[in-house]
């Protein structure tokens, strides 16, 4: 059996379930819309902007404001494609059909991940010429210094989140338990941690909030954070092969 | 061909098998039976290399399930029929498990037809009937065209055209030199489809024989003999000179003759120069179901009680009589099953003290519920005399003990 067989046949099956498309599509609209009607606002508050807000405005992150939101329907994506097998039963007859573990794993992270990079891209591109074209006058353009950067660096971030969900997922098995753990982390905890002053230094190590440095072009002001876009995506590339390792350990060694 | 060897499974202190050793061979149909909980799905996962045994291993043609080159064109399987993603079609499910060995997709629509789910190939689904996953499950077996198949409770939920087609299809296989492993608890449908036994209790294997042997090894053949109703005197006389003659005789309630140990025709002889006439002399085996029951009543876990329905009950007007109880077959009366074999006098085989060649692991400790009270074949009648009286206790509720 060859990987490309089971990549073939984990393509198959992503494609024949209706939550792929549910749970991809929302990421993408949530992500683009919400990152348009943000541009919007900012641009028809601008006037009522403080000095330094507008010194340290960057048109490129603004116009990915969604993806906080849209992010979450990336984990949904995420969770599912690896628990599904596992609340259905399915998992039984994929590991007695594919009975070499690492390929099964590794073909269906190769073909989700890969599905998620083509949404991220596409959301990513369209948020920001969306979001540019609200700006107005206030907007960048794709050409100037680390902008294609921060665009490029959207669409991997999704695909990351996608990624350290599957990971997760593989790791609890169930799709309440692991979107119970996710959501909250993501939405709450990473938000309240970076919120705070005191804990703000290790609430910058969080997988997201290191991650989306990528998408930043213009630094804030009095900013101390001590990595850089691909220092603080090199965190999260780390939180998500921890997340991998644990996931691919624990099916190599758990009864099915 | 799969060959278990000292096959153990714990999981933290429960021991779901113990020490199974056993062969399926090609060419015929092996049914495996054990009471729920006995450890058959888990052995059925072993073969398939999902759970790895605490001890011992599992091969099919030589090789553990992990390393068999392409195991789906090899092997095939049905363990669960509802381990299908709800919201996928047949079809779909059917193509991603066919691409993972190379089938082409023309084999998903002809394997569709064969289990006549052709209709309904593109439908989610999470809308089918029990039997018509079932149905998807065996289509998944087939798939690769495997010269190894294994069925876990393959007529579940089928209607009785489904069953009959199950049971050929599984004759079918095995007639074309497939080795075809099924489980099922339904014993007439066994009889039927299965050549050998492997029969397993509480995870240690109880026997594993041709189903003509286990049926005799676990339940004696017998013929009923009927004389004139109008003489009662005939029957004592015919009584006589069977026992005479080496049988053993025993009466029934409606005032036939059981009589075991000797041939028909020799009873009809021994009639005709008894000089008393017959009005019924006819053979009887055992069913499956009997010998089996026979044989796992020690080894059941989950038993039925009567049900009290305390406090369910209007209590009875003054007066009236409480219903007589009709005794219900298998509750409280272990000696209700057919006769035992006359070698083994009436003690079922799991559990026995003293009894040569028994497992003795974890769950063969002597005493267990079910043992019979004494060894030994001196019961005149086994009917007379409950074979196992601590069944019975566990069949009490709780207060009456």
């Amino acid at each position: 059996m060859t990987a490309a067989q089971v990549i073939r046949s984990e393509w198959t099956k992503i494609r024949s379930v209706a939550s792929t498309v549910w749970t991809l599509g929302l990421a993408a609209v949530v992500t683009i819309a919400l990152g348009a009607l943000i541009s919007l606002l900012l641009k028809n508050q601008w006037s009522d902007l403080s000095e330094k807000d507008r010194l340290s405005f960057d048109p490129t992150y603004t116009s990915f404001a969604g993806m906080s939101l849209g992010q979450l329907a990336m984990i949904v994506f995420g969770v599912l494609v690896v628990s599904n097998e596992y609340s259905t039963g399915m998992i039984r007859t994929s590991l007695a059909a594919v009975p070499q573990r690492g390929t099964f794993l590794a073909s269906k992270l190769v073909v989700a991940a890969g599905l998620a990079f083509v949404v991220g891209v596409v959301t990513s591109f369209a948020a920001f010429f969306l979001g540019q074209a609200m700006l107005g006058d206030h907007s960048t353009s794709i050409g100037d210094p680390g902008v294609l950067r921060a665009v490029i660096g959207g669409a991997l971030y999704m695909t990351l989140i996608a990624l350290f969900s599957m990971g997760v997922a593989s790791m609890l098995r169930s799709p309440m338990l692991s979107l119970g753990i996710l959501m909250p982390f993501f939405f709450l905890i990473s938000n309240i941690l970076g919120a705070v002053s005191a804990t703000k230094k290790i609430g910058r190590y969080l997988p997201d909030q290191a991650g989306s440095k990528i998408m930043q072009v213009v630094t804030p002001i009095d900013n101390d954070t001590p990595y850089g876009p691909w220092g603080g995506l090199a965190i999260m590339v780390a939180w998500v092969a921890a997340a991998l390792l644990g996931g691919y350990v624990l099916l190599k060694r758990r009864d099915a | 061909m799969i060959e278990a060897v000292g096959l153990t499974k714990r999981y933290g202190d429960k021991t779901a098998v113990y020490n199974l050793s056993f062969q399926v061979r090609p060419g015929s149909v092996t049914g495996f039976l054990g009471p729920n909980g006995s450890g058959k799905s888990t052995t059925m996962r072993m073969i398939l290399g999902l759970d790895q045994p605490t001890s011992g291993q599992v091969t099919i043609g030589g090789f553990p399930y992990r390393k068999l080159p392409n195991a789906p064109r090899q092997v095939g399987a049905l363990l669960d029929a509802k381990a299908v993603h709800g919201g996928r079609s047949a079809r779909s499910h059917l193509l991603c498990l066919a691409q993972l060995s190379g089938i082409p997709a023309r084999r998903v629509d002809e394997v569709l037809g064969v289990v006549g789910l052709q209709d309904v190939a593109r439908k989610r689904s999470k809308g089918f009937s029990l039997g018509m996953g079932q149905r998807l499950g065996i289509a998944a077996a087939l798939l690769g065209d495997p010269q190894v198949l294994l069925f876990d409770e393959p007529v579940n939920g089928l209607d009785p055209e489904g069953i009959l087609w199950v049971r050929n299809l599984m004759k079918a296989l095995a007639a074309e030199g497939r080795t075809v492993f099924v489980s099922s608890h339904l014993m007439s449908e066994m009889a039927l489809t299965a050549d050998h036994l492997i029969v397993i209790g509480r995870g240690q294997l109880l026997s594993d024989m041709s189903i003509g042997d286990f049926i005799s090894a676990n339940s004696a053949d017998f013929a009923r003999v009927r004389t004139p109703e109008t003489e009662p005197q005939q029957r004592e006389k015919l009584t006589a000179a069977l026992t005479e003659a080496g049988g053993q005789v025993l009466p029934e309630q409606d005032g036939a003759l059981r009589v075991m140990g000797l041939p028909l025709p020799r009873i009809s002889d021994l009639a005709h120069s008894a000089d008393v006439r017959l009005w019924e002399l006819s053979p009887h085996q055992a069913s499956l179901e009997e010998a089996y029951m026979r044989m796992t009543q020690g080894a059941v876990d989950y038993r039925s009680t009567v049900d009290q329905r305390a406090g369910l009950q209007q209590p009875l007007p003054p007066g009236a009589q409480p219903p007589v109880q009709m005794p219900v077959p298998g509750q409280g009366q272990p000696g209700w099953y057919a006769p035992p074999p006359p070698q083994q006098g009436g003690q079922p085989p799991f559990g026995a003290p003293g009894q040569p060649g028994q497992p003795t692991g974890p769950y063969g400790a002597p005493g267990g519920p079910g043992a019979p009270v004494a060894a030994g074949g001196a019961h005149p009648n086994p009917y007379a005399q409950p074979v196992a009286a601590p069944v019975a206790d566990l069949t009490k509720p709780e207060d009456a003990r």
